[in-house]
């Protein structure tokens, strides 16, 4: 398989994920208005933002389960060909898109479990099916990290017979099975009950510990501050403002951040 | 009670017995595959094709069977290039058309059925298939497939239950199965009740195993909704 690559070396040899300058309407609605942003190995970038500034369908468009209208994006030096049709983008090669969404690992808001499946079976369907590897191998991979997780014991329940957290941090495991370069997190933790947010953010931060490039999308402020190396605040499909957080959460950024942070404080 | 008629009259519609399921299978078997068809028609982006399911469904669900059936039995033989095909000689065998107007209508039925699955299929859960470069074939025959089928058991069974009985109308274009043989024998013997109770209890054992097989497979397949025990 032959895919094109960057003619930008910048964008090519540093970084886990480039992006520029993404646009993306739905209808009349522009949701995403011109968002660029580089994440380099081992980065935890949380995005902050309240409901509706772009931030879920930025994460979307970039494992191209929305495909953005304009702008460029890289993973990994592999640059995601788009050809124009009535104005807006349109993957050139649906074998990329495949490709690309194989590398990006995705957490969503309600985990997203196959039902029919096992927690076992879960985890080694992309493995074996989509990457092609052997089952066997596949299995003892998925183990050590239903252990990693803290769930083995669970291998062969069915996701309906596991708490909210547990099979978030199930999907975390299938998602790590596929040996992702970069993982996204839509809210991984607004569908749980409070009391088993702990446990799934226990297993991001070492996640993060591990040296894992990951971008969080997240309402956990604590997260944001003690685990990411950089916040991003969005507001009306922008990136309001955005740095370490340190910067950030020490009160010189932009009066909508200030305000935004406020409301957590109540 | 004359034991001895009706133990005769079992044996002879015993006999019988394959051709009903033969009937049964092909058409279950061909109308399934049709329905698939039908089905990726019906539910494909391309108005053509859509419309044409819709269309093919609504004359196949809208129609009687016999009257189906009679078409494809009398009425196929009128143009003369079916007549002068090569499938001619297969075409006018009645069991070929019983079976051919069977699975034709059976699949208008299940192409419905397996689209109500379709429909329950959480896009979720396809969505969590696609984000892990699943796509086409693969992620309707790994993800979409199986749950669409799980949610399409119930209501398929029934069509099953359905298709047993209506291998009965096969008789009206001379194929010899069950019922067939049973309207033979009270044309010999006159004895409509004992004939037909026979026939009707040989549909109702039939019924009964494909049932406890429809449900036996139905419970394999819906471990995940049932509750586990909970230990402390």
């Amino acid at each position: 398989m032959v895919h094109e690559h960057s003619a930008d070396p910048a964008a090519a040899t540093v970084n886990r994920l480039s992006v520029r300058n993404i646009r993306k309407k739905f209808g009349s609605l522009e949701v995403l208005r011109g968002i660029s942003l580089e994440a380099h190995d081992g980065d935890v970038i949380s995005i902050l933002g309240s409901s509706g500034s772009g931030k879920s369908t930025f994460l979307r468009c970039i494992n191209l389960l929305e495909i953005a209208d304009e702008g460029e994006i890289w993973v990994d030096g592999e640059h995601i060909n788009m050809v124009r049709k009535h104005g807006r983008n349109v993957p050139a090669s649906s074998k990329q898109v495949d490709h690309i969404r194989a590398e990006l690992g995705m957490v969503f808001q309600s985990f997203n479990l196959w039902s029919h499946m096992t927690i076992l079976q879960n985890l080694i369907e992309g493995p074996v099916h989509v990457l092609k590897r052997p089952r066997a191998e596949c299995i003892a991979e998925a183990e050590a990290l239903l252990e990693k997780v803290g769930i083995a014991e669970k291998r062969h329940a069915y996701p309906a017979h596991l708490s909210g957290g547990q099979q978030q941090r199930a999907a975390i495991a299938r998602s790590l099975a596929m040996k992702p370069k970069v993982m996204l997190f839509d809210e991984p933790t607004s569908a749980l009950d409070p009391e088993l947010v702990g446990e799934v953010l226990r297993v991001m931060r070492s996640l993060a510990e591990e040296g894992m490039t990951m971008l969080v999308v997240t309402h956990e402020m604590n997260f944001a501050r003690d685990v990411s190396n950089r916040v991003v605040f969005m507001r009306e499909g922008l990136i309001d403002c955005d740095g370490s957080p340190a910067e950030m959460f020490s009160g010189a950024t932009s009066p909508a951040f200030r305000q935004f942070i406020g409301n957590f404080r109540g | 009670m004359d034991f001895v008629f009706i133990f005769q009259t079992m044996k002879t519609l015993l006999a019988a017995v394959p051709m009903t399921l033969a009937l049964f299978f092909l058409s279950i078997f061909f109308g399934g595959l049709l329905a698939l068809l039908i089905v990726w028609m019906r539910v494909a982006k391309n108005p053509i094709l859509r419309n044409f399911a819709k269309g093919y469904i609504f004359v196949f669900r809208g129609s009687p069977l016999l009257i189906q059936m009679f078409l494809v039995f009398y009425g196929l033989g009128q143009f003369g290039f079916i007549r002068y095909s090569f499938l001619w000689p297969f075409l006018r065998e009645p069991f070929v058309c019983a079976v051919l107007s069977l699975a034709l209508c059976t699949a208008g039925y299940t192409a419905e059925i397996f689209r109500g699955g379709l429909r329950a299929v959480s896009v979720k859960e396809i969505e969590a298939a696609r984000s892990i470069g699943m796509s086409g074939f693969l992620l309707v025959r790994r993800i979409i497939g199986p749950i669409a089928f799980r949610h399409a058991l119930p209501a398929y069974s029934t069509e099953i239950v359905m298709m047993v009985k209506s291998t009965a109308l096969a008789s009206l274009v001379t194929v010899w199965e069950v019922t067939g043989v049973a309207q033979r024998l009270i044309s010999q013997t006159y004895r409509t009740m004992e004939v037909f109770l026979c026939a009707a209890a040989i549909y109702l054992i039939l019924n009964f195993l494909i049932l406890q097989a429809m449900a036996l497979l139905e419970h394999r397949l819906s471990q995940h909704r049932r509750a586990v025990p909970r230990l402390p």
